[in-house]
């Protein structure tokens, strides 16, 4: 018995000798992607323009939240096949959605070696109580948020990333503005005094929240997403203080998405230089058309 | 002497954060007109694809080369950085992905004479390779110019070429300053 744990101690060195799938491997490729636009694509065609653009990622799903709006019905996980294929096309990182609570569908994710998980709420939930235990996974997940409790939740279930959920698939940015500056506001309203009740009723660690508190940030880095259809629109986002930006249905449901692709990629680096803005926001077509938030007979946000 | 760091995408901050760390003053270079004085360039990780449309849609691309070529500047890349710098001409090439995707990503203690117990974090990283034209005996030494600075399992991970620093992994995610301190002090 006293061989064996010798014979252990020894090579424990050994075992620690490259570490993989930690919370800094997982996070630290958020960091790698700040600054740059994720762009939704439906095919190894579209993957590869959104590449050519300048997208720092791309996230594979089988159909914008535009057209799953239009459409109706369940939204699941995308067909491997159509996963694969973008993962050949481009060598950006490839992101994928799966349904909230759906673990078998991360499972497969991550037999795909893709790069990062998305735990979406633009597809149907698949369990309306419990989020996907994501700690236990290998790949990194992002998440979406509408206010403080939800980014920690998330952030304690695992999430590497979190991005605002704002109204996918509306081209319309106010709820991306409203969970924006909703999860700023709780952050600078964090106090010693509020610490404790905050992480009770935010049902998260108190350590987390002392950790927000001091940082006045979240932990991981935070995109902003849901209604990004304009250079305009991604450059706003950028100087309330986003790290970057996810663009769903604005590219592909617009008149030219090359162009606009591109622009909204220039835009995200010069978000604060008006005139560049104005230059690369030039002729860009007609964008994708747009809904008011008060006609939506469905709110993906809220789920 | 006046620093700056890449600041189009990727991890930025990060780069910061150890430079403030050494007490050094930089700027975040954007546009050409930043590159005004500079001697030393940090190129940050992040995707290289994106960072090189940026810098040649606003014309940063050819100043950096430049500036090279008059021995002006300078330059240490991280992951994508140094991959920019392999196309820049630097004494390396790049096996984009080299370790595989994400779930290949790893940390670990480097082997290296100059940074004891280096610890590399290696994220989507590249596989650093001797250039592809030379055909030279021994890995990355290309008539004896590129040093190889850290291995893991025996490839070079750091490596010099005159004026050029390329490191597969990330420093300033590790919180590692020595590497940032050895580019500030020898270059």
């Amino acid at each position: 018995m006293a061989d064996y744990t010798a014979a252990v101690c020894r090579w424990q060195p050994l075992l620690l000798m490259a570490e993989k799938n930690t919370f800094e491997l997982k996070s630290g490729l958020a960091q790698m992607l700040k600054g740059g636009v994720i762009m939704d694509v439906m095919n190894a065609e579209q993957a590869q323009i959104a590449e050519d653009a300048g997208a720092v990622a791309v996230m594979a799903l089988e159909r914008i939240p535009s057209l799953i709006r239009q459409d109706g019905g369940v939204a699941r996980a995308s067909d491997p096949a159509m996963i694969q294929a973008i993962k050949k096309k481009v060598s950006i990182p490839v992101m994928a959605k799966v349904r909230v609570g759906h673990f078998v569908e991360a499972q497969i994710l991550e037999a795909l070696d893709i790069d990062f998980i998305d735990e979406s709420e633009v597809l149907t939930p698949a369990d309306e109580e419990f989020h996907i235990e994501k700690k236990a996974f290998k790949l990194p997940f992002v998440c979406g948020a509408r206010n403080l409790g939800e980014a920690l939740r998330r952030i304690s279930e695992g999430a590497a990333m979190i991005r605002t959920k704002g109204e996918a698939g509306t081209g319309n940015i106010v709820e991306a503005v409203r969970h924006w500056k909703q999860i700023q506001r709780e952050i600078a309203e964090l106090s010693d005094k509020n610490l404790k009740e905050k992480a009770k009723e935010y049902r998260v660690p108190d350590s987390l929240v002392q950790e927000i508190k001091k940082d006045r940030r979240l932990p991981v880095v935070t995109f902003v997403a849901g209604g990004i259809a304009t250079p305009a629109d991604a450059a706003m986002m950028m100087q309330l203080g986003a790290e970057g930006v996810f663009v769903g249905s604005g590219i592909f449901s617009s008149e030219h998405p090359e162009k606009r692709a591109s622009a909204i990629v220039q835009a995200t680096m010069n978000f604060d230089k008006p005139d560049i803005l104005a230059k690369v926001s030039a002729g860009l077509g007609t964008p994708m058309r747009g809904d008011e938030i008060s006609e939506l007979s469905q709110k993906f946000a809220e789920r | 002497m006046k620093v700056g760091i890449l600041a189009l995408q990727g991890s930025v901050t990060e780069h910061a954060k150890i430079l403030h760390n050494l007490r050094t003053q930089f700027v975040l270079v954007r546009s050409r007109e930043d590159f005004q004085d500079l001697t030393h360039l940090i190129l940050p990780g992040g995707e290289s694809t994106t960072m090189e449309k940026l810098l040649k849609k606003f014309e940063m691309w050819d100043e950096i080369l430049r500036q090279i070529q008059n021995d002006n500047l300078k330059v240490f890349g991280t992951c994508a950085g140094a991959i920019l710098l392999a196309k820049f001409g630097a004494g390396w090439s790049v096996q984009r992905n080299g370790f595989g995707a994400q779930q290949a990503s790893f940390s670990t203690v480097l082997k290296s004479k100059t940074f004891p117990d280096l610890r590399g974090v290696f994220i989507r990283a590249p596989r650093l390779k001797p250039p592809s034209k030379p055909p030279s005996n021994s890995p990355l030494e290309k008539g004896g110019e590129t040093e190889v600075l850290a291995t893991f399992e025996n490839e070079p991970v750091l490596v010099r070429d005159g004026n050029f620093l390329g490191a597969s992994f990330h420093p300033e995610i590790a919180g590692e300053t020595r590497v940032h301190e050895f580019f500030l002090q020898k270059f």
